[in-house]
């Protein structure tokens, strides 16, 4: 998917496999110079990105990627959801915590991308699925 | 399935990322260096991830598992070329790479490796 013309502000994208966590990446990045975002900005973007779209396949059983461009008075900036419905998260807190995982990986995905973007949202309820929504401003 | 290649000089195993990287992709890798190291005998191994626009903690941990792959068969890893604003995100995402040795280029990391390979072979002469 490719931004299509400048007043397009958002969209969206599968995540049902592997690749699709690449295509998301690459999404994200081309958003993120549309924004004219600073490459250390672009590449955390990118990097929750990435963390976020791979909890969404292998925890959510696959999902969406839903991006916006958004505005706040002067500032610019990227939001990005990634939706699933999966089993959802049961305790928020010990999944938010630096190094536990339910899977196979280093925990570092909700906890780490949390670090790297301005605004995070987790909701999430058992059975309901997760949606994380992040925001980073120019 | 993309695979990555592996060039040998010596005893030493050169790997360019260059693809952005698929998981399974990095998962073939480590298979692929871990066979590579044993038929080739290899001392060190080289991974230039100079073109990568980022790192996550899955790449992250491939880079760990490699180098803890590679130091049980008696070889030593050194990550080249990360870009600075990798290095910033990765650290801010909580990964400190332990255990991987890392340079800033291709020609550091293989000073490195002669230096360490030079040090191993100066303490089996004494030996």
């Amino acid at each position: 998917m490719t931004l299509t013309s400048p007043d397009t502000t958002t969209g969206e994208m599968a995540i049902r496999n592997e690749a699709d966590i690449v295509l998301a990446r690459q999404q994200v990045r081309r958003l993120t110079q549309t924004l004219k975002f600073s490459l250390v900005d672009q590449t955390k973007m990118i990097t929750a990105a990435s963390e976020l779209s791979r909890n969404t396949l292998i925890y959510g059983g696959g999902g969406e990627m839903v991006w916006q461009l958004v505005q706040q008075g002067i500032r610019q900036g990227l939001r990005l959801s990634f939706v699933d419905r999966g089993p959802g998260i049961p305790d928020i807190d010990l999944a938010m915590k630096d190094g536990w995982t339910s899977g196979g990986g280093l925990g570092m995905g909700l906890s780490g991308s949390k670090r790297l973007v301005n605004d995070f949202e987790l909701d999430t309820a058992p059975g309901k699925g997760t949606r994380v929504t992040i925001t980073r401003w120019k | 399935m993309q695979r990555i290649p592996i060039l040998q000089m010596g005893r030493t195993l050169l790997v360019t990322i260059q693809v952005d990287l698929q998981d399974q992709t990095a998962l073939a890798l480590q298979d692929d260096l871990a066979n590579r190291i044993q038929r080739a005998a290899a001392t060190g191994v080289l991974i230039d991830i100079s073109a990568l626009e980022i790192v996550d903690s899955f790449i992250g941990r491939m880079l760990a598992t490699i180098s803890g792959i590679a130091k049980v068969l008696g070889a030593t890893t050194v990550v080249v070329g990360m870009q600075p604003a990798v290095a910033i995100t990765l650290v801010e995402l909580g990964l400190s790479l332990d255990g991987v040795r890392t340079a800033l280029n291709v020609e550091r990391g293989i000073y490195l490796l002669r230096h360490l390979d030079e040090e191993q072979s100066h303490d089996l002469d004494e030996s």
